[in-house]
């Protein structure tokens, strides 16, 4: 019991050190504005997810949601930039190189969304040109008080248009131990993200497009040229 | 002179374009783009990644960002938690910093998919896992997960609003 209290304290001290270097100007979430060149833009992905669907296991979900902390007022001005392209990286290769086998590419053209893929890249990497040759679905882009909107082509279904926040997280508790104004978390602890909203596309695919085994995957944002 | 050639360039412009789209076969120009934010696993730019490198993290590639970030991220999981020995997983600070310094997702394909559910680690990511809580035992919780008990749960264990059994699965917007 006193060792793990001295360890505390230990933790606590170099906290509040670190606290005093980085707390000040970042908020520490997910990855909502993560950093300074995506805050405020349509290109700030704030989560990303992957699962099986709850309603077919042999579909997996990948969720990528961007422009965290919507309060419900200023959902409704929210937008996708057609400027931006959304993807969906995934390595499948047996060696797990970390480099992308395929992407899903996601772009905003005149309140639809387009997913185009799973498809080999034309080249890996910070670079990215449009594949349209593959698999392509389309649908409407939702709007906040609308019903949601789903497009479905060759076993894909996507969704894009504005979703309750899923993550959740007591980050004012955690900037308050960072800074050294408080010993530790409450409980119960105090939801940072409820009441909040962001720009969410979900799109569920066969498991058999994307290969088998395990994938390493992960989500950019990329800009037009 | 100056005029005529920007009249020279406009001509051209339109050639250009003219090719382009009188042409029905022609492949269409290719668009491309350049990356601007980038994540797979939650919150690794915003613990991890000092002020000063947050830009160049999101625009370093997953297979060189260990060779960039590891010694970091080394750092500053020392830094958060000096007394950090190996953690429920059984990996010490390199081997754990190293994992994260590379930010993908790995997801299975069969069987559950989960960030941890008590006996699957890393499958996936749920709408409803509790990633931070998992993430903070991780940092703080030591070899058994007792260590720092005031730092390795925030106790906020769901989400706000339930999620949906059918597509698209998250709730409707506040």
């Amino acid at each position: 019991m006193k060792a793990k209290t001295i360890d505390l304290r230990r933790s606590l001290a170099a906290l509040l050190a670190v606290g005093v270097i980085s707390s000040a100007t970042y908020l520490i979430a997910a990855d909502h504005i993560d950093a300074p060149a995506v805050t405020g833009k349509a290109s700030d992905i704030t989560d990303f997810y992957a699962f099986e669907s709850p309603s077919n296991s042999s579909n997996l979900v990948f969720v990528v949601n961007t422009q965290g902390l919507l309060a419900p007022m200023a959902t409704a001005a929210a937008a996708f930039d057609s400027d931006v392209m959304l993807e969906v990286n995934v390595d499948n290769s047996s060696n797990k190189d970390n480099l992308e086998d395929l992407v899903l590419q996601v772009t905003f053209e005149n309140g639809k969304v387009q997913v185009y893929g799973p498809v080999a890249p034309i080249e890996k990497g910070l670079s990215s040109t449009l594949v349209t040759t593959g698999n392509k679905v389309e649908a409407d882009i939702s709007t906040y008080a609308g019903s949601p909107m789903t497009g479905e082509a060759n076993g894909i279904k996507v969704f894009a248009g504005p979703r309750d926040d899923p993550f959740f997280f007591d980050l004012d508790q955690y900037k308050k131990v960072i800074a050294g104004t408080a010993s530790g978390f409450n409980n119960p602890g105090t939801d940072t993200f409820a009441g909040t909203n962001v720009m969410s596309v979900v799109i569920e695919l066969p498991k058999s497009l994307l290969g088998s085994g395990t994938l390493n995957a992960w989500a950019t944002t990329n800009r037009k040229n | 002179m100056k005029l005529k050639y920007v009249n020279l360039l406009a001509v051209g412009a339109l050639i250009a374009l003219g090719a382009c789209n009188n042409d029905d076969d022609a492949t269409p120009m290719p668009v491309t783009y350049v990356q601007e934010d980038q994540m797979a696993r939650p919150a690794i730019n915003t613990v991890f990644v000092s002020a000063g490198d947050k830009d160049t993290f999101n625009g370093t590639v997953p297979s060189a960002q260990n060779a960039a970030f590891g010694t970091k991220f080394k750092d500053r999981l020392m830094a958060l938690n000096p007394g950090y020995t190996t953690n429920l997983l059984g990996l010490d600070a390199a081997t754990f910093t190293g994992v994260l310094s590379t930010d993908v997702l790995s997801v299975a394909l069969s069987g559950p998919t989960t960030f941890y559910d008590g006996t699957h680690v890393l499958t996936g990511r749920k709408l409803n896992d509790d990633v931070i809580t998992v993430e903070l035992i991780l940092l703080f919780g030591g070899p058994d997960a007792t260590a720092n008990p005031m730092l390795t749960d925030d106790h906020v264990d769901a989400n706000d609003k339930g999620f949906l059994d059918t597509f698209p699965y998250l709730a409707t917007p506040h």
